[in-house]
């Protein structure tokens, strides 16, 4: 009896949850005349036009194109600075490690329209404004705290005595880190990798303040179609459907880490 | 576990140091430098003192901002909290359908945050959304756009749908750390359904709904983009929450002053809220240590 209920629960639930995205699907193999003139669950002529306008519009995927480049920097740099000060954070007690440990969730948790404004100036100021790497570099605020978090949960879970054997075998620090160390901690560099890209691939206002043409994201793009008049609501809910693509392809091979990652590192 | 005392671990956290305090530390300097500051263009500043916090502090609009901000979090937390618990209590435990479940769970979670905007903004239109239009059908004046009620019901059930899956996900992770010895042990005792859940499997997911919570708190303070999208903040200024406000301030007025007390104001509230949180956590974790 318990079992049955539960199932109740849940399929309710996931229905609730699947129906909007099933709603966008729909809206996005219709027609703009068929969106506007007709009602129907189904589409009634099938049409693939909206993605192909999309697929053949440079100004729609060169957006895509920016967002996957300045995420990819994103990633790359984020992994690279998080990784050594995790292993530090989860091995050693040195002077005035609390606070900065502190220090970095502030980050986190900082409003980015907060930082908006400044981070304008600043990339203005150096000439980076509306370039991949100015972007990658503000999301940064708040990708390397995350990585470092996420990381330093999971290092903790690797027996110290590992790093001790390998220092008396003779690894110096970077050859065991790299070789012995990182192998061990696959699974969470994946996680981190993967919510760094996620929280990047879904940040709306950085991006759009940060750029305007060359490095002009996929959801900037968006949102300058919403406000337009004569709305062409079979595009958007296409360009809609292929942002959430990527982020449903990885779903599956972190899924058993996903609270884990969102938890900080701490479950 | 140990840690060793070793100040040379310094060295590695030094590139995180220089690229945050890049990243954060400038940028805040100019925050504060603009706030104050009077300036009226080419770069030239006029001491302000502490003007732009005295119009700030008194302004209606803040005020009103603010409140519908904590109002709105307040809700959030009501619905999401309890739901997301309920939710993980009824998941299937292992199997092919566990990890099913989690899989769909998480699929809203990793939608960027403008396209789940754009999903409710399409589901929700009366002409051409399942939601309007079913509403509509059945007789409820329903319409985002003019009603300052519906556009509050359409981003609260928007921001259920976008985030109860991570408090389920959260509870679910702390769930399964409980033995079976548990509750074995509660059958024996011939413990209810009730007791069950108030004296296993609460206290064993405290740590993790702790987090959960200051997470939706967090983000559901600052939230920006969905409503942005979904409604722009209005209609009127019904749903301009913290940040939206703020956005509208200094990138569309360009009203850097009081925009840059704003900011700090609101910066020391998370740097407060931050505090207790890490604080909290940290005691929570030398508890299970010992």
């Amino acid at each position: 009896m318990r079992i049955k209920s539960s199932a109740v629960v849940m399929t309710i639930y996931l229905l609730f949850l699947l129906i909007p995205i099933y709603w966008l699907i729909n809206m996005s193999l219709k027609t703009n005349t068929e969106i506007t003139s007709t009602f129907s669950v189904f589409p009634q002529t099938f049409t693939l036009q909206n993605y192909v306008t999309i697929l053949s519009d440079p100004s729609w995927y060169m957006g895509y194109v920016n967002s996957i480049i300045y995420v990819t920097m994103n990633v790359v740099i984020s992994l690279t600075v998080a990784l050594p000060a995790a292993y530090a954070f989860s091995r050693y007690n040195f002077m005035g490690d609390k606070h900065l440990f502190f220090w970095l969730l502030t980050n986190r948790m900082a409003p980015p329209a907060v930082f908006a404004l400044p981070f304008f100036q600043l990339y203005s100021s150096v000439g980076l404004f509306d370039t991949h790497i100015a972007i990658a570099l503000a999301h940064c605020l708040f990708n390397v705290p995350l990585a470092v978090w996420i990381l330093e949960g999971f290092m903790r879970g690797v027996p110290k005595e590992i790093d001790e054997t390998a220092y008396i075998d003779g690894y110096s620090f970077p050859k065991f880190f790299v070789k012995i160390f990182m192998p061990l901690i696959a699974s969470g560099i994946g996680v981190a990798a993967f919510f760094c890209f996620m929280f990047s691939w879904v940040e709306l206002l950085l991006s759009r303040t940060l750029a305007t043409v060359n490095a002009k994201s996929i959801a900037a793009t968006m949102t300058r179609t919403v406000s337009a008049s004569g709305m062409d609501w079979g595009v958007l809910a296409a360009a809609g459907v292929l942002t959430i693509v990527p982020g449903a392809l990885v779903i599956y091979f972190v899924r058993n880490y996903i609270a884990k990652g969102f938890a900080l590192g701490r479950v | 576990m140990d840690k060793t005392l070793n100040n040379k671990a310094w060295f590695l956290v030094l590139p995180v140091l220089v690229l945050v305090a890049f990243s954060a530390v400038l940028p805040l300097m100019t925050v504060v430098n603009y706030a104050f500051n009077d300036t009226f263009g080419q770069n030239k500043f006029f001491w302000a003192g502490l003007d732009w916090f005295e119009e700030m502090v008194t302004s209606d609009r803040l005020h009103q901002a603010l409140g519908r901000q904590i109002l709105f979090s307040a809700i959030i937390l009501a619905i999401e909290v309890p739901l997301g618990i309920f939710i993980a209590l009824n998941m299937p435990k292992k199997g092919f359908f566990a990890s099913f479940c989690l899989i769909l769970m998480a699929l809203p979670l990793l939608i960027p945050f403008n396209v789940v905007g754009t999903i409710w903004q399409i589901f929700g239109r009366v002409d051409i959304g399942l939601l309007g239009h079913t509403l509509a059908a059945i007789g409820i004046d329903y319409n985002y756009t003019n009603d300052p009620i519906d556009a509050w019901i359409t981003v609260i059930i928007m921001d259920v749908w976008h985030w109860t899956s991570l408090v389920a996900l959260l509870a679910y992770a702390g769930l399964q750390s409980i033995p079976q010895a548990y509750y074995q042990a509660a059958r024996i005792d011939q413990a209810n359904r009730w007791s069950v859940f108030r004296y296993i499997e609460l206290p064993k997911m405290k740590g993790v709904l702790l987090i959960a919570i200051l997470l939706r708190f967090m983000d559901s303070f600052m939230i920006y983009t969905e409503p942005f999208v979904v409604t722009g903040g209005g209609p009127g200024n019904s749903t301009t929450f913290l940040s939206i406000d703020l956005a509208k301030m200094a990138t569309g007025q360009f009203d850097l002053g009081p925009a840059a007390a704003f900011s700090l104001m609101y910066f020391l509230v998370i740097l407060l809220i931050s505090w207790v949180f890490f604080t909290v956590m940290t005691n929570l974790d030398r508890e299970e240590n010992h």
